[in-house]
């Protein structure tokens, strides 16, 4: 095994092609559920209110575009990838069965903030226990799920046809 | 409760080994071998340790529990003195006034100069507070699974040093290359294909 921040370093573009995966993901409507082969009965996966993309043109210098906001449209983030952009933090609403998760995601790090759990306002020690449970239940749940999207992606990634099978379809959304 | 009540940024570790012996014992060794002193050290710009997630100024793991279902729950705590530059350059300045009417001088050395600022700096030290940050930290110690509730690169620093030395069980922090390495199910060759690859580039 590499070293920790050699191996952090050398392999972060993967975080960020993977995350620009999930965008292509959600704009082509891919049904999540069966692609990872999920027991739940519903998995939906939209996209929040923060998109930032990462574009090196002249391969030194970096760009970054940020989109934020409810209403902001992506055409700016489209218009990125079509320079060689990568997407390097994602805002995601993911929906499991009927729980509703937000969190934002970035892409070297797969670090999430600004996690948000169905609410839940214990009231006794007894309950505060129960809290804890669900909270950590949420957190392993969130994770699983994003440990089996990133298994999915990589497996991809690493398979003789990717380039003719995924990244083609990749491509011609990104043209598109 | 911030865990309970608001929004959270989580990091993610792969804890490498288990205990030979008892887990609870194990845990509770190292939770307060290395709890978060209850005195606060006058000299010390930064103390770090562990605290009970139920009350995190009161480091007494005989007294909270750190157990939660099938989950352990504790905070790091790491407790900072801060001191304003502004402040430091005041009392410099203050100093190197008295310094030079008692000496009857016109002016001080570069070392003269320095030793003030130590001295300063010592004293301030010592009368301000130190402000306590808290980051919650659970463990499913069956997965090997652990989230520390922050992304700040100094406090993941700090919880890794400390983690290691209470448990001698070794975190090892969750990103792309280290899920492939701990998480993912690829074979050695798929693992070369990947680790081979450079970003791809949709545009040629």
């Amino acid at each position: 095994m590499l070293d920790i921040a050699t191996g952090y370093n050398k392999y972060k573009f993967l975080g960020n092609e993977f995350l620009t995966w999930i965008w292509y993901l959600i704009e082509n409507k891919i049904n999540i559920k069966e692609l990872i082969n999920s027991d739940y009965k519903t998995i939906t996966l939209e996209i929040g209110n923060s998109l930032v993309l990462e574009n090196s043109p002249g391969g030194k210098t970096k760009e970054k575009i940020s989109i934020k906001g409810d209403e902001a449209g992506l055409e700016e983030g489209k218009t990125a990838l079509k320079k060689g952009g990568v997407v390097t933090s994602i805002s995601l609403l993911l929906n499991i069965d009927t729980e509703e998760f937000k969190f934002l995601i970035k892409g070297e790090s797969i670090n999430i903030s600004g996690f948000k759990t169905p609410s839940f306002k214990p009231e006794n020690n007894e309950e505060i226990e129960g809290a804890i449970i669900e909270k950590a239940f949420f957190t392993e749940k969130i994770y699983t799920l994003i440990d089996a999207l990133f298994n999915k992606f990589i497996e991809k990634r690493s398979s003789d046809t990717f380039k003719d099978k995924d990244f083609h379809k990749i491509k011609k959304w990104i043209l598109s | 409760m911030a865990f309970l009540s608001s929004t959270s940024s989580i990091s993610r570790y792969y804890i490498e080994g288990k205990f030979d012996d008892s887990i609870m014992d194990n845990l509770q060794t190292g939770l307060k071998k290395h709890s978060i002193p209850e005195i606060e050290n006058e000299f010390g710009e930064v103390s770090a340790g562990w605290a009970p997630f139920e009350n995190p100024y009161k480091p007494d793991f005989n007294k909270y529990s750190f157990s939660f279902g099938t989950y352990f729950l504790f905070n790091l705590r790491i407790d900072k003195k801060s001191i304003p530059s502004k402040l430091i350059k005041k009392h410099i300045s203050i100093e190197i006034d008295k310094r030079l009417e008692n000496s009857g001088r016109s002016f001080l050395s570069k070392n003269e100069k320095l030793e003030i600022k130590d001295l300063v700096l010592d004293n301030l030290m010592r009368i301000i507070p130190s402000v306590p940050n808290i980051y919650e930290v659970l463990w499913n110690y069956e997965e090997s699974n652990l989230f520390l509730f922050t992304t700040q690169k100094a406090a993941n620093e700090v919880f890794e040093t400390i983690f290691l030395k209470s448990f001698n069980l070794k975190p090892i922090r969750l990103f792309p290359y280290t899920m492939i390495e701990k998480k993912s199910k690829l074979s050695d060759q798929q693992k070369d294909i990947i680790y081979n690859q450079s970003s791809l580039n949709y545009l040629k």
